[in-house]
């Protein structure tokens, strides 16, 4: 049990996927605009990191074993469906997310996040229960993320910056300010 | 009673328009498109994961950019020759596909002939395939064009991230570690500037990168308009 909630804390905080790793800066400066989309963002691909956790257990354990240079193209194609999947639902029974999120959407199809959590997930040799609980760690810390960069950003617009600030220089200088106050949590250790 | 004033039927003489399909430039502009004016990294902030977690140091960042120029040179290529038999619904899974195995060369290489810069950047190569920057390319570009015109599009666009690649691993390498390429540049005293070798310091790093663009852009923009009124 120690060792399960060591993992979720240390992807959330310590390792964080967007901060700390830089996985899936995209969507990260691109859906950070209002914290709203940046936290539903952040659910939806929660969802599809725990499905592509799943579904990449399976194939490592079963189909994988004997075809490792297959890994990469394997699970692409595993993510793009699994984002199918999740783009029908939400198109279905969520159309206002749809029609907010609009092509990021489909976009957490070229997500490194998500190929990132199943190649990390093979490299350390998580057994599915450690897969799923990484999976989530993952997908909180990038809501984290996600909705603080949009939340210091919505107070961002309404300020007067410099000429030269206004494209994406300040953004970036905030998000290596963010990125500073997480390696904070460096000290608490690594998951490895 | 009342005409009912017909509109006249519109003209059907225009040209043939192919929606999204780049206009003509020859190669040499099409190669110098990706380093300059739309710079990947600097410009279109496109590939951003790579372009902060690997440029810690030169030899990385340079690696990271070159295995790019292999990927988006192949993938634009065959995109390209396949242009015509991809059906559009399935068109980004094709090109994801034809990626993803130019991708596994590319790591198969560079683990054969690099072993050591192979571990450095570890899960970032397979990565790749995640890097916007090849399926924009791949959808905006190599779709819509002749294959050598895709192979030169590839070439710039992947010369112009490992310029900007290298530029950016050069700065955090000598103020970070104090050397270049692993050789010392400083004499004892220097007391490297850790935190540019740390994740916060790659953004800090591109965001000097991206406000030093935009201040060139505006002192341009100022001096372009000076000499006009003048």
């Amino acid at each position: 049990m120690g060792h399960l909630s060591w993992i979720f804390v240390s992807t959330l905080l310590v390792n964080n996927f967007t901060l700390v790793m830089f996985l899936g800066l995209c969507s990260f400066f691109g859906v950070t605009g209002k914290v709203e989309t940046a936290w539903r963002l952040g659910l939806a691909n929660t969802f599809v990191l725990l499905l592509t956790a799943l579904s990449a257990w399976f194939l490592n354990s079963y189909v994988l074993q004997r075809t490792p240079f297959l890994r990469t193209i394997a699970f692409i194609v595993v993510i793009a469906s699994a984002v199918q999947i999740v783009e029908m639902a939400v198109k279905k029974y969520l159309p206002i997310l749809f029609r907010q999120l609009g092509i990021y959407l489909p976009l957490i199809t070229t997500n490194c996040a998500i190929l990132g959590l199943a190649l990390f997930q093979t490299s350390r040799n998580y057994t599915l229960v450690e897969a799923l609980v990484f999976a989530l760690g993952a997908g909180f810390g990038l809501t984290l993320a996600l909705s603080l960069m949009a939340s210091i950003r919505e107070r961002t617009e309404l300020t007067d910056p410099p000429v030269v600030a206004r494209r994406m220089g300040l953004v970036l200088v905030i998000a290596s300010c963010l990125s500073m106050a997480f390696m904070g949590f460096a000290g608490m250790g690594s998951a490895d | 009673m009342t005409a009912v004033a017909t509109p006249a039927a519109p003209k059907n003489d225009a040209p043939a328009f192919d929606p999204g399909a780049p206009p003509p430039a020859t190669l040499f502009q099409d190669i110098w498109r990706g380093i300059g004016k739309e710079n990947p990294v600097l410009v279109q902030f496109l590939g951003m994961c790579p372009t902060m977690a690997v440029t810690n140091i030169l030899a990385n960042g340079f690696a990271m950019g070159v295995a790019t120029t292999f990927v988006l040179v192949g993938s634009g290529l065959f995109v390209s020759l396949f242009r015509k038999y991809i059906a559009h619904e399935v068109r980004i899974t094709s090109y994801i596909l034809i990626i993803a195995t130019f991708v596994t060369l590319a790591d198969m290489l560079l683990a054969a002939s690099f072993p050591d810069i192979s571990k450095a950047l570890g899960p970032f190569i397979p990565l790749i395939v995640a890097n916007c920057l090849l399926l924009g390319r791949a959808e905006a570009f190599a779709a819509k064009v002749k294959p050598l015109r895709a192979v030169a599009d590839g070439l710039g666009m992947g010369l112009g991230f490992t310029v900007s690649l290298s530029a950016l691993a050069s700065f955090r390498e000598i103020l970070g570690r104090g050397t270049i390429l692993g050789m010392p540049l400083f004499g004892p005293r220097f007391e490297p500037w850790v935190f540019l070798m740390m994740p916060p310091g790659g953004f800090l790093t591109l965001g000097i990168a991206c406000l030093t663009v935009a201040y060139v852009i505006e002192w341009r923009k100022k001096h372009t308009l000076a000499a006009r009124s003048a």
